[in-house]
């Protein structure tokens, strides 16, 4: 990319546009133009001594940080306070990269620009209400452009609620939020005690003061429905999240001498905080969430107040339309192709496109029969089994611990994904790794239906690094008046644990549907490259 | 904004004249404090700025001037007063200040006592986009003897709530007066809720969340006068009617149901524009229901539903007789952390308060009495060798030496002679009981009064 050392205007403009689009967020080239410097300048370490490395390493990192700020910055007034660091800083932006011949620059040269670049973040962050880079969205590893290391990526916070440190900072955030913190319930089984384990009998809003008026009443709705389960599943989720966000753009003012481009992503900022302490946000969701962003950090600070929301809700819209409702009727038009008539189908839990995909073959009378797998607790099999029996399919209804006794008449088995993660893993309810692995050990083939937009730069292994514990008095269950879990409090070495989700390997899997076609489960990060490149 | 709070204090105490002939019944001394102060101060803790109060003149002047409102009221106060004699029901209440409502209300009656956890109500009124949520508690018995009761009391007409399994959707609701030849329940709601339960045993606390379109329903619907006795009946029956749910279906059109179809039409009209495209989307992608075992979507395609949360443990007292005031005194104290004696008053040491009686600001107690299990209100003087004992003596009253009182009610301003002995009365405002006399179980109140029947 820009890595000659001679300056290109317009290609300059399309680092800053870029960086502009991502906000504090760096692209994809931006990471490898970063991880090209840092093989470079690793060789350098080695010819020339520490000190004139590390200026030269120290420089990109943070030269990048005020073209990026910078960037953003165009449309405010502060203009006039960073019209002095444009001059200097692009020259450097662009030598840097350059090999080791170059000399390093002067140290007061260095300390000068680190003034300048310094007093524009000052200026930036007057004009913002109590600014702070956030924490990471679930599942991104997090650039400090800033540290004098190479990149250290960080743990997302919701995976070390075993480590004090990252507990007091996200309590300090969410009080700086006005965002009441949500307490744990309960022994947590230890090799999952880095999670969140919540009670669904202490809501959140407990804490809340009844017309909420800190976080918007549609948000308060959304959260209490997705810590009730009212509800589930994650293209529902999904859309009442940019349901809730239309409501919440629908209720905005800009406050004076802000910018809606700014100011609303910062409100959004402690509704996010607020939801995912409710539930912990799935990969769809986020997905929602950054593209909700990118298209509110893209508004043209020339637009009206309303024009800007009617175009915002417009974008909602059409994300909706596109990625949930079009994608489900591409995915079922390529799924039918795979159902034949006599087919016997096996689907797992209560996925909403598998159920989709179902139902429109039967509509194009495709003869094919179900057999619906289900697990406790959630038995969300039984609503699957409700919605096809009410068309007319017909089905048979096993619970998990038949499924081998069952695979031998099952000629397909078909699965709905949570995620698709960058290595070819597919996230989904607990269980469907089993079905998969015995679908395989019996030869029937797995088909995996998901929609593009769920699909997610994470790389997991296994289900033990990134999970959900959900509350584990769901596992207590009264038979003929007896509650034998009942105590399990009381019982020092008893621990319950109810997991959501589990990866499935993609050696297990033989096909992924999406929208953008059929694919084989290792051609996932081709599509989230063609993803990111469209964008 | 979320939900606007709505106090009824426009009531006027029908049950217990005795006490509010003189005082309007939200102005009642209940601990030493008005009785609205308490829904007051539920809806202030709970985190509400903003309260619509509607009551009449007289109550509106008696708050101004009242100690305890002014200094511990923080939220603001928007006094909407209504004639005395207009007769108005709460629904009709509610028609008044419609133009003031701008979003989903919360109504309060001025005479509950409790401490209730409202986030469960409203998080019912939330999670499920209720129309109706309301709060209900079990009944106690009051174990308290009534002055000037004779005889047992006629039993209450029972209400009878109709809950669903998991006990928290309403289904049906209706008093003990409206079915005269039996409880009767349509297949409709058999059909949907197959396994119901039905409790008796509930007290009403009046609190209800509604959908800032029922408010619209009932400007157009003038008929409905009281929220408690016809529009959460109507509400509660309304989830079952087939017009709501299959819009479609209009067969008959006669002249007499006209009127009843002009209040379904309207009901149709505000609940099909209220629900939005996406959140069907929502709901249809979703794998909950909220039944199983039949064939039906969640909520079973009913856009119109009420709940109902039921409290198992805390006080929720509604003041509206003789006998739950007297309770109410009894236990209201317990909510709050308040000392006992109030710092003004004087007391001397010769003199024998129990721990769960409270002293008025203001008070003067002489030697050698004692008081037990009793209140006494603001600026009341109790002279020597006074016995005091179950009873509730409310603002400005002058006991005399050597009187004892026993469970009785002294209402404010009256004077009690020397030596009087009083058992289980009720003695009005402003009276004077002369000196060595003894009563038990009369209610004593002015001639005046006696004259409104």
């Amino acid at each position: 990319m820009a890595d000659s050392g001679v300056t290109d205007g317009p290609d300059e403009k399309g680092d800053i546009s870029h960086a502009k689009r991502e906000g504090t967020e760096l692209t994809k080239e931006e990471k490898q133009r970063l991880r090209k410097e840092k093989k470079q300048h690793k060789k350098n370490k080695e010819r020339k001594d520490d000190k004139t490395s590390e200026s030269q390493k120290e420089k990109p990192p943070t030269e990048r940080s005020p073209t990026s700020k910078q960037a953003a910055h165009p449309p405010t007034q502060k203009a006039p306070l960073a019209v002095p660091t444009p001059a200097p800083l692009p020259v450097p932006v662009l030598d840097a990269p350059a090999p080791a011949g170059k000399p390093a620059k002067s140290k007061t040269e260095i300390k000068a620009e680190r003034r300048a670049r310094q007093e524009a973040e000052r200026a930036s962050k007057q004009g913002k209400k109590g600014d702070v880079i956030p924490q990471v969205p679930a599942g991104k590893a997090k650039l400090q452009p800033s540290e004098l290391q190479p990149v250290v990526k960080r743990l997302p916070e919701h995976v070390q609620v075993d480590n004090p440190e990252v507990l007091k900072k996200l309590a300090k955030k969410l009080e700086r939020q006005q965002i009441p913190l949500r307490s744990d319930y309960g022994y947590k089984v230890s090799l999952f005690s880095h999670l969140h384990q919540y009670s669904r009998k202490a809501p959140l809003t407990q804490q809340l003061s009844i017309p909420s008026t800190v976080i918007h009443p549609s948000i308060v709705r959304l959260g209490l429905q997705y810590s009730q389960g009212i509800v589930a599943g994650s293209n529902a989720r999904s859309i009442a999240l940019l349901h809730a966000f239309k409501q919440v753009i629908r209720d905005y003012t800009t406050p004076p001498n802000e910018e809606l481009s700014r100011d609303l992503v910062n409100k959004l900022k402690p509704y996010i905080s607020f939801l995912s302490q409710c539930r912990p946000l799935s990969a769809s969701m986020g997905n929602a969430i950054k593209y909700i962003k990118k298209e509110i950090s893209n508004i043209d600070s020339q637009c009206k107040e309303e024009e800007a929301k009617s175009e915002l809700q417009k974008c909602i819209d059409r994300y909706i339309d596109e990625k949930i409702i079009l994608a489900a009727t591409a995915i079922s038009k390529y799924a039918i192709e795979k159902i034949s008539d006599g087919d016997v189908i096996l689907v797992y839990g209560c996925s909403s496109l598998v159920n989709h995909i179902l139902c429109e073959a039967f509509d194009k009378c495709r003869k094919f029969r179900v057999v619906v797998v289900d697990s406790r607790p959630r038995l969300e099999g039984r609503e699957a089994l409700r919605r096809l029996v009410q068309r007319g399919i017909s089905c048979t209804y096993v619970l998990i611990s038949a499924v081998s006794y069952i695979l031998p008449e099952v000629s397909k088995v078909f699965l709905g994904a949570h995620a698709l993660l960058a290595n070819g893993y597919v996230m989904s309810r607990v269980g469907t790794s089993q079905i998969a692995l015995v679908a395989k050990a019996f030869n029937v083939p797995v088909l995996v239906c998901c929609e593009t937009y769920k699909f997610c730069e994470r790389v997991q292994t296994d289900s033990f690094v990134s999970n959900e514990l959900d509350d584990p008095d769901d596992l207590i269950v009264t038979r003929k008046g007896k509650t034998q879990l009942g105590g399990w409090q009381d019982v020092p070495l008893l621990g319950l644990l109810n997991l959501v989700y589990d990866v499935t390997p993609p050696d297990f899997v033989d096909l992924v549907i999406t929208d953008l076609g059929m694919i084989p489960c290792t051609s996932v990060p081709v599509v989230l490259r063609v993803k990111s490149v469209d964008q | 904004m979320e939900l606007q709070a709505v106090l009824m204090a426009a009531a006027g105490g029908s049950r217990m004249m005795d006490l509010t002939y003189n005082t309007p019944k939200p102005m009642l001394p209940v601990g030493n404090k008005p009785l609205m102060w308490y829904p007051l101060n539920l809806l202030e803790r709970v985190g509400f700025e903003e309260v619509i109060v509607i009551t009449t003149k007289e109550v509106q002047k008696m708050m101004s001037t009242d100690f305890k409102m002014k200094l511990d009221v923080k939220m603001k106060l928007d006094v909407v007063c209504i004639q005395e004699d207009a007769d108005m029901g709460t629904a009709d209440a509610l028609r008044h200040i419609q133009q003031k409502i701008k979003t989903d209300i919360l109504v309060v009656s001025c005479d509950l006592i409790t401490d209730a956890a409202l986030h469960e109500v409203v998080d019912l009124f939330r999670a499920h986009d209720a129309t109706l949520a309301m709060l209900m508690s079990k009944a106690h018995e009051f174990t308290e003897t009534v002055p000037g009761q004779k005889g047992k009391m006629a039993a209450e007409q029972r209400d009878f709530v109709g809950v669903d399994e998991s006990g928290k959707r309403l289904l049906f609701m209706a008093n003990e007066a409206d079915l005269e030849e039996g409880l009767t329940i349509r297949k409709s709601i058999m059909r949907k809720h197959p396994r119901m339960h039905i409790k008796t045993g509930l007290v009403d606390a009046h609190l209800y969340c509604l959908k800032k379109m029922v408010v619209d329903f009932l400007a157009d619907n003038k008929s409905i006068s009281s929220i408690r006795g016809e529009l959460v009946p109507y509400l509660v029956q309304k989830q079952f009617s087939k017009a709501i749910n299959s819009p479609t279906t209009k067969d008959d059109a006669e002249d007499q149901n006209q009127k009843q179809k002009d209040g379904n039409i309207n009901m149709e009209l505000h609940l099909s524009s209220h629900n939005e495209h996406f959140l069907q989307l929502a709901r249809e992608r979703s794998c909950w229901n909220d039944h199983r075992g039949d064939m039906s979507e969640a909520y079973h395609g009913g856009k119109l539903r009420c709940y109902l949360h039921i409290m198992e443990q805390g006080l929720c007292y509604r003041v509206n007789t003789l006998a739950a005031y007297i309770e109410a005194n009894r236990q209201a104290p317990k909510l709050f952390e308040e000392p006992a004696i109030h710092p003004s008053a004087v007391v001397s040491e010769k003199c024998l308060v129990s721990s769960d009686s409270i002293i008025g600001a203001s008070c003067q107690v002489a030697d050698k009495t004692s008081i037990k299990r009793s209140t006494i209100g603001n600026s009341t003087t109790v002279k020597e060798k006074v016995k005091v004992t179950n009873s509730i003596v409310m603002h400005g009253v002058t006991i005399e030496e050597g009187s004892n009182i026993q469970g009785s009610v002294i209402c404010s301003n009256a004077v009690i002679g020397r030596g009087a002995d009083l058992k289980y009365c009720l003695v009005g405002n402003g009276q004077r009981i002369e000196p060595e006399a003894e009563k038990t179980n009369e209610v004593i109140v002015g001639s005046d009064q006696l004259m409104e029947i």
